[in-house]
């Protein structure tokens, strides 16, 4: 960075600077989407739009979806039978051709989602997955002793609640509905959202009351 | 122009089936760990394009029945540290699954 270098802004930030160069798939993505814009097959616009789509989507709409299952039985039942109807119901489109399934928590029964050939998450619901789904180590962890994955997210299941691990490889995506915890009838639909964060859903941890 | 492979499905809920152990080169979506494993179809799951001939530019048509499977974890894992009524569930495409019974007879 040069010393000249002027700020528009106000504040002051450590310069950001990009030293690695771009690897060989970061390459063969630039050159296939200029490729397919040099010859008319989609727009730069039209690239733009799906980022902002994919960005725009985060655990928050799963959350007022899993608080809805909560409060209301007919949509528990709707949500867990046809999750793509469910979500489209609540405005929420799933736009990239996949089946959107919810697997539901009981009192015998915890799910733990994972993808251990790539990164198969319900972004059309949650958003981007975070680093750490897509990292090898929970990947190839939580098929072969998942409990021991939970524990390390601060997750102990009891001995006799059976650890489900749901490994997702084609076409389906996965979010798990959690057990809503006792305690929380007085909550309004705002305090249960609180409650349900990214990783309830993922089925690494559980929803807690206080958990900050 | 749909070509169906197999129609109707040849498993159905309940069926105990064994997961080939192949080792395709290319764009395969059976984990390793569960080759040649016997599982247990939960669910048809439909037909759906099979990504394995899609990778390859084959997806009109190329739709193939899709199942959930489950495995108890102990018998996926011989030294498996949780419980015995841990388990895992899995899609698999049926050109993956063999009957037992076929298997036997081979």
């Amino acid at each position: 960075m040069s010393k000249n270098h002027h700020h528009d802004h106000a504040h002051d930030h450590t310069p950001i600077i990009i030293q690695e160069k771009p690897g060989y798939y970061e390459i063969l993505e630039i050159s296939v989407r200029e490729l397919l814009i040099e010859k008319g097959l989609i727009g730069a616009d039209e690239v733009r739009k799906q980022i902002e789509l994919l960005d725009s989507r985060s655990p928050a709409l799963g959350s007022k979806l899993v608080v809805k299952a909560w409060l209301e039985p007919e949509f528990r039942s709707r949500l867990l039978s046809n999750g793509n109807a469910a979500a489209e119901e609540m405005g929420i489109t799933i736009y990239d051709n996949t089946e959107f399934t919810v697997l539901e928590d009981t009192e015998k029964l915890h799910y733990v989602i994972v993808c251990t050939l790539c990164s198969c998450y319900p972004r059309p619901i949650l958003g981007l997955p975070p680093d750490w789904y897509k990292s090898k180590e929970y990947r190839s962890r939580t098929v072969r002793e998942p409990r021991a994955v939970l524990a390390e997210f601060g997750t102990l299941i009891p001995d006799d609640v059976e650890v489900l691990v749901q490994d997702s490889t084609a076409s389906q995506r996965y979010m798990v509905l959690p057990l809503r915890p006792s305690g929380t009838e007085s909550f309004s639909e705002e305090e249960l959202e609180a409650l349900v964060t990214r990783d309830t859903m993922i089925g690494v941890s559980i929803p807690k009351i206080n958990q900050n | 122009m749909v070509t169906v492979e197999h129609n109707p499905a040849l498993f159905k809920e309940g069926d105990v089936v064994r997961v080939d152990e192949k080792f395709p080169i290319g764009h395969y979506r059976v984990p390793m760990y569960l080759r040649g494993k016997t599982v247990t179809i939960v669910k048809n799951l439909g037909r759906h394009i099979n990504p394995e001939l899609e990778a390859f530019g084959k997806n009109a048509g190329d739709e193939t029945w899709y199942y959930q499977v489950r495995i108890l974890q102990k018998l996926l894992w011989p030294d498996y540290t949780g419980e015995d009524c841990d388990s895992l569930e899995i899609e698999v495409f049926e050109p993956w699954l063999k009957s037992i019974k076929e298997n036997e007879h081979e």
